[in-house]
């Protein structure tokens, strides 16, 4: 995994919960959304379906759509509006799709 | 008869104004609210196990930003508030709504649309990289959820934005490597005379220079931005700008906080049928109101707040007021028709303030004829600035939604919002012709992405 991408600068005393992202558990605290929870331990969200890049998110408010991220049944979450909870298990790559992105 | 429906979309300043006067007329209000806790994006509220102090999110605001929460939670008994919910379309007379998977068509007759803005952005080479993200999306980040974007961030663009994000991170002990901005300092001086409307702003504003200053942080003016560089993989590494004496300079970074000042989210006024007129001073189609919020549309809708026009948030309170007392009037109730003008007249006043904004932190327009053709124009699908003016040689399409139609431009998961603006510009550009001919691209419904599984409300 990659290194963490966002700096936490306050709120730091909450209580710790735990998710898995591409099968590797972390740790995130309780109120953390689903972006900030995988931004403090990993560089990047997902994969763009356009280039070879990575993407990380750009708006954080529902508007740019750039963080999308998938549960392992493939149920599509908005990682900036989603809370994060203890036991969730996330993928960075849409479960299923086989297309090549070119660039 | 029952009592009117009166429905209001979104819960910012402006929303919770609206509301508080539709209640306080004895009618029971929808507010259909697209964040999980009201307060809109500027005023938005961290979770509820946070402990930060107000003084700490919203600076010199607090009193303001309390005032509404308060306003709203005093409410929360009098409306009927839908949170997390998505308008999603209004069509036929309804207010077309979608929550988790469940959905609504809900008649009105009132309609106030309280959207709010969001960044205006003119692309540049490395913008798709992660690390990059909006203003306001940067500011959201600390305020909300006390991170940082970055271990070291520039922040570049132009408005009040850019100084207030950057000063807030520099306060919460985040590292600022830059302040970038591209207008110039003269600028500010031509547009003082508009600025003095509002001189406690003013104010507020150059302290908040000021201590950017005072700590060291590089904060240039007139920057033209050269490219973010970075891995496709890893993200940002650095920014370069060429200064106005012609000279390169990079600034080291894991993080871009960029933004051109803000624009309004119209896409619901649009699909309201409301009638747009193009705004010299800020290059872009707006929605036509009166003085009170009254929209040129077909059914009674009434626009409040940014998503009308990027007034700021102390306007978009006054106008939440008076778009609500326009359509009460208009519903035959009493309004305090005193109440009424004070209010214009305060809104008039941001207006004048807003008008000086316009002018000491132009949108870069010019940038657009000089982006090179490999750079990213639509972030959401990759198409370049490239693509477009190859669509306009080919197709001869010399209008947004054409040139959008055969090269995919505003066609992505954005639908637009982030492209659109720059995407006029480089094909008004292109074209040789005003950038009000490049037209402006039309709302479309669903306004954001729908789950698959949408059924009809129990």
């Amino acid at each position: 995994m990659s290194q963490a991408r966002f700096v936490r600068l306050a709120e730091k005393d909450r209580p710790a919960i735990h998710l898995t992202i591409d099968g590797i558990r972390v740790r995130a605290m309780q109120g953390d959304t689903l972006m900030i929870a995988m931004l403090t331990t990993g560089g990047t969200l997902r994969q763009s379906e356009f280039t070879d890049g990575k993407r990380a998110g750009f708006c954080l408010m529902g508007a740019c759509q750039d963080c999308w991220v998938w549960t392992e049944s493939g149920h599509r979450l908005r990682a900036c509006s989603t809370l994060a909870e203890d036991g969730m298990s996330v993928t960075t790559s849409q479960p299923g799709a086989s297309w090549a992105n070119h660039g | 008869m029952g009592q009117p429906r009166v429905i209001i979309v979104g819960a910012g300043p402006a929303g919770v104004r609206a509301a508080e006067t539709i209640v306080a007329a004895g009618l029971t209000p929808i507010v259909i609210d697209e964040g999980q806790r009201a307060g809109g994006q500027i005023y938005r509220r961290q979770p509820e196990n946070f402990r930060r102090p107000y003084k700490d999110l919203y600076g010199t605001d607090s009193d303001r930003a309390k005032a509404v929460h308060d306003g709203f939670d005093a409410l929360r008994d009098h409306i009927d508030y839908r949170a997390e919910t998505l308008v999603w379309n209004i069509a036929d007379g309804h207010v077309w709504t979608a929550s988790g998977t469940a959905q609504d068509a809900l008649a009105y007759d009132a309609l106030i649309l309280c959207t709010g803005a969001t960044d205006r952005l003119m692309p540049m080479a490395g913008w798709d990289l992660p690390g990059t993200y909006s203003m306001g999306g940067a500011q959201v980040a600390l305020k909300a959820q006390a991170v940082s974007i970055g271990s070291q961030v520039v922040f570049l663009g132009t408005g009040p934005l850019l100084y207030l994000v950057a000063s807030q991170y520099i306060k919460a002990g985040a590292k600022v490597a830059a302040v970038l901005d591209t207008s110039r300092f003269t600028a500010r001086i031509t547009a003082l005379p508009d600025l003095l409307s509002l001189p406690s702003v003013l104010w507020n504003g150059i302290m908040l220079t000021r201590a950017i200053k005072a700590v060291g942080v590089p904060l240039l003016t007139g920057v033209t931005p050269v490219a973010i560089s970075g891995d496709a993989q890893t993200g940002v590494t650095g920014v370069t700008v060429r200064l106005s004496d012609g000279s390169d300079r990079h600034f080291a970074a894991d993080a871009v906080a960029m933004g051109y000042h803000l624009r309004p989210e119209t896409q619901l006024a649009d699909l309201a049928r409301c009638s747009f007129a193009f705004d010299e001073l800020t290059r872009q189609y707006l929605p036509v109101r009166d003085p009170d919020g009254r929209a040129e549309a077909p059914t009674p809708l009434y626009l409040a707040g940014d998503g009308a026009r990027v007034l700021g948030a102390r306007s978009a309170e006054a106008s939440g007021r008076l778009a609500a007392l326009a359509a009460l009037s208009d519903l035959g109730m009493p309004v305090d028709q005193g109440a009424m003008i004070m209010l214009r007249r305060e809104v008039g006043r941001y207006g004048r303030f807003a008008r000086g904004l316009a002018k000491a932190f132009p949108w870069p327009h010019q940038q657009a004829a000089a982006l090179a053709d490999d750079t990213i124009l639509c972030r959401c699908e990759c198409v370049t600035v490239g693509d477009v003016r190859r669509t306009m040689d080919v197709t001869g399409a010399a209008e947004a939604n054409r040139a959008k139609a055969f090269s995919r431009v505003g066609m992505g998961r954005c639908q637009g919002r982030y492209c659109g603006h720059a995407a006029a510009e480089v094909i008004a550009a292109h074209g040789d012709f005003p950038v009000a001919d490049a037209g402006r691209l039309r709302g479309q419904a669903p306004v954001k992405p729908l789950p698959i599984a949408i059924g009809e409300a129990e």
